[in-house]
């Protein structure tokens, strides 16, 4: 591993969790959308590194691409831009550093999980499925094979998604 | 390689997520740091599959589909509620309540 990857690796690390801490204490509901995608982008890019680049490339596509994009535009649609005092109060603040510091403690052993070695593959596995399958080989694979029945009922869930989403937002039917 | 690395920042961004759902009274952004909450769990999923084999990325394959279905669906809820209520405050928004 070359150590410049570690650089990159903390400096985008950093990046992250610096940029979702100022997307939840914005007032502007806009700038807390732009900092997310932000977030967004830096986690696309931890992912590249972890050896998953087609999962940062849907990350950057379907995340930052068309999920914000939604949120941005129902935030200008709502005219919500220029709305402030979105903050709870200095008593809710405190209760929220209490139960996130306390979350945080309870997810620290996640940090140390060792999965049990039955199922942990050989070192440098993943590396050559991926150079002998190609990064979108490797991934849909598995996808069209032993998971397609999932696949399948994404798309039903799309489908009840969509309408949905029209029954909801039309003011007649 | 940065697998416990990895898992750290994915929890200190899920409990910054967890914050931002307490501290905010705004249901989008509000449903945004739900949307935060999701990535840092895809994140953790990654660090997985490095080790596990390429099931975790399809996982998050699957988690970013549902985030989708669930982005246009919440959204259009939140649409209808300030067509009736003209607010998305989530203080003034307690009809549930009784």
């Amino acid at each position: 591993m070359p150590p410049i990857l570690a650089v990159v690796y903390w400096a985008f690390a950093a990046l992250a969790v610096i940029a979702a801490a100022m997307c939840i204490t914005r007032r502007n509901p806009l700038a807390s959308a732009l900092w997310l995608v932000q977030t967004l982008f830096c986690i696309a890019i931890l992912f590249t590194i972890l050896d998953a680049p087609f999962i940062g490339v849907l990350q950057v596509l379907v995340y930052a691409g068309a999920i914000m994009v939604l949120f941005l535009f129902v935030i200008m649609l709502l005219n919500l831009g220029r709305s402030s005092g979105d903050l709870k109060g200095l008593v809710a603040a405190a209760v929220a550093a209490v139960l996130g510091t306390g979350l945080l403690l309870d997810l620290r052993p996640i940090a140390h999980a060792a999965p049990p070695d039955a199922i942990v593959l050989p070192p440098g596995m993943l590396d050559s499925t991926l150079a002998h399958q190609g990064v979108v080989g490797a991934v849909a694979g598995p996808l069209f094979d032993t998971y397609l029945v999932p696949f399948e009922i994404t798309s039903l869930l799309l489908t009840a998604a969509i309408v949905g989403a029209v029954v909801l937002a039309k003011r007649k039917l | 390689m940065f697998t416990g690395s990895t898992l750290a920042v994915s929890a200190v961004l899920f409990a910054i997520g967890t914050m931002g759902v307490l501290l905010r009274r705004n249901a989008i952004v509000i449903f945004m740091c739900v949307e935060l909450m999701l990535n840092a769990v895809n994140l953790a999923f990654v660090a997985f599959a490095q080790r596990l084999g390429v099931a975790g990325q399809i996982f998050v394959f699957f988690v970013m589909a549902v985030a989708a279905a669930e982005a246009a669906v919440g959204l259009a809820i939140i649409l209808a509620v300030y067509r009736h209520k003209e607010t998305v405050d989530l203080q003034h928004i307690n009809l549930l309540k009784g």
